[in-house]
C-alpha cells in the first residue's frame, strides 16, 4: 500500500537484546471497503432499475350497444395497419379511397410527426390514430407502434381495433404480401 | 541551531468507522431488494419509452409467452384466497398447508387438476416435470378467465380495492395469442389494462 513512512529514523541503539519485532494489529481496511461501495452501488442500482414499466391500454367496451358512436373525421383520421414481416400499411382518412403506403418501424415515426402536422394545419384539430393489429403482427409490433404514438407525442387516445379489419384492407396487405 | 523537527503523521487513516457504516448500507440493500423469483416461462418482454412503474400490490400479471399463459398475483394473502376460492368453484379442497405453500408460488401455469400435485412439488421438481403447460383458457374450458375472475374478488374483498390487470408478453408472440387473452379481460368488462414493457435505453 502507499504509506508514508513514519518511522523517525535511526533504529539501532547499539549493543541490547535482539527484540523480536512487534506486529502491528491494525488491518488495512481500505480494500475491504472498496469492495463494500462496490456491492452498495451495485445494490442501489439494481433495486431501483428493474422494476418494470407499465403501458396503459384501454380498448373499446364490446358490449357497448348505445347508439353514441363517435364520428371520426375523415380528414384528420390515420390508419394504421400492423402487418408482419415487421411492416405496417398506413392511409389517411377512408379506407379505399387511398391507397395505403407500405413502410417500416423505422419510418413510421416521421410519417406520423408529418401527418399530424398536417392534419393541425388543414383543420385546426388533433390527428386521430386508428391502430388495426393484424393476424400477422406479433406482440413488439403492437407495443412499438403504441410506444411510436408516445413518442411522437399524439394525446388524443387511439382507437384499437383489431375487430373491423376492412376486406380492402386485408386485399391490399395480401397483396403486398404483409397479412 | 537544530532545526525544531515536525513529527510526521501516519498518512494511514483509521478504515474501521467506514467499513461498519458500508457493511450497514449494504446489508440494508441487499435486505430491501426482494429476492426476484425466476419466472417459470422465460418471456423477452419488448421495450418502450414508457415510465410508469408497475405497482406492486393489487395486481395481476398474465404471463404469454410459445402459447401458453401463465397467471401470477401479488401478495400472499391475495394468493391464499384466490386459490381457496377457486377449489369452491372446482370442488378441489386444499389444505391449509397446501395454502400456505401455494401463497408462495409467483408465476404459475397448470391446470386447476393438476395444482394439488404441483403445490407438493418443489420448485426445482416443477421446472423438470413439465406439468406447467399453462392454464386452460379455451372457451370451453376456461381457468384463466376464472382465475382473474376470484383474484379480483379477493383483492376487492381484502383490500377494497380494484384489481389492475398487465399483460407480459413475449417480444415474439403473435398478436392473435395476445388478442385471445384481451378477448377474455374484455369479456370481463376488463377494458383498460397495462402492458408491462422493460425501459429503453437512450432517447
Amino acid at each position: 500500500m502507499a504509506e508514508l513512512d513514519t518511522s523517525s529514523g535511526g533504529g539501532k541503539k547499539g549493543g541490547g537484546k535482539v527484540r523480536s519485532k512487534k506486529a502491528s494489529t491494525r488491518v488495512d481496511l481500505t480494500a475491504m471497503v472498496d469492495l463494500a461501495f462496490l456491492l452498495i452501488t451495485f445494490f442501489m442500482l439494481t433495486t431501483t432499475l428493474s422494476k418494470p414499466t407499465a403501458m396503459d391500454i384501454a380498448k373499446p367496451d364490446k358490449d357497448d350497444k348505445s347508439e353514441e358512436k363517435l364520428e371520426l373525421r375523415a380528414s384528420q383520421t390515420m390508419t394504421v395497419l400492423l402487418g408482419k414481416n415487421n411492416k405496417v400499411a398506413w392511409y389517411m382518412g377512408e379506407a379505399g379511397k387511398t391507397a395505403p403506403e407500405i413502410q417500416s418501424f423505422d419510418q413510421i415515426r416521421a410519417t406520423i410527426l408529418a401527418n399530424k402536422k398536417k392534419v393541425r394545419e388543414t383543420t385546426g384539430k388533433d390527428i386521430v390514430m386508428v391502430i388495426k393489429p393484424t393476424t400477422g403482427a406479433s406482440y413488439k409490433n403492437f407495443v412499438d407502434i403504441m410506444d411510436e404514438l408516445l413518442i411522437t407525442g399524439i394525446k388524443t387516445a387511439p382507437a384499437i381495433d383489431d375487430e373491423n379489419i376492412l376486406d380492402s384492407e386485408k386485399d391490399f396487405m395480401k397483396q403486398q404480401g404483409i397479412l | 541551531m537544530a532545526r525544531a523537527k515536525v513529527a510526521r503523521k501516519s498518512t494511514s487513516i483509521d478504515m474501521t468507522a467506514m467499513c461498519d457504516v458500508s457493511f450497514l448500507l449494504l446489508t440494508y440493500f441487499i435486505l430491501s431488494a426482494t429476492a426476484k423469483q425466476p419466472d417459470p416461462l422465460d418471456v423477452k418482454v419488448p421495450s418502450s419509452t414508457y415510465k410508469i412503474k408497475v405497482p406492486e400490490k393489487d395486481i395481476a400479471i398474465l404471463t404469454i409467452g410459445s402459447g401458453k399463459v401463465f397467471f401470477e398475483t401479488a401478495g400472499p394473502d391475495i394468493r391464499a384466497s384466490t386459490l381457496e376460492k377457486m377449489g369452491e368453484q372446482y370442488k378441489i379442497s386444499f389444505t391449509p398447508e397446501e395454502k400456505k405453500r401455494f401463497s408462495v408460488v409467483a408465476s404459475f401455469g397448470v391446470p386447476i387438476q393438476n395444482l394439488k400435485k404441483f403445490i407438493a412439488m418443489d420448485s426445482d421438481e416443477r421446472k423438470k416435470s413439465g406439468i406447467e403447460t399453462g392454464i386452460p383458457a379455451d372457451s370451453t374450458n376456461n381457468q384463466l378467465s376464472d382465475w382473474i375472475l376470484n383474484a379480483r374478488k379477493s383483492v376487492a374483498e381484502l383490500h377494497s380495492e380494484g384489481m389492475r390487470v398487465s399483460i407480459k408478453g413475449d417480444a415474439a408472440e403473435e398478436y392473435p395469442a395476445v388478442k385471445k387473452i384481451v378477448d377474455i379481460l374484455q369479456k370481463q368488462k376488463i377494458n383498460k389494462f397495462s402492458l408491462i414493457t422493460t425501459a429503453e435505453g437512450g432517447n
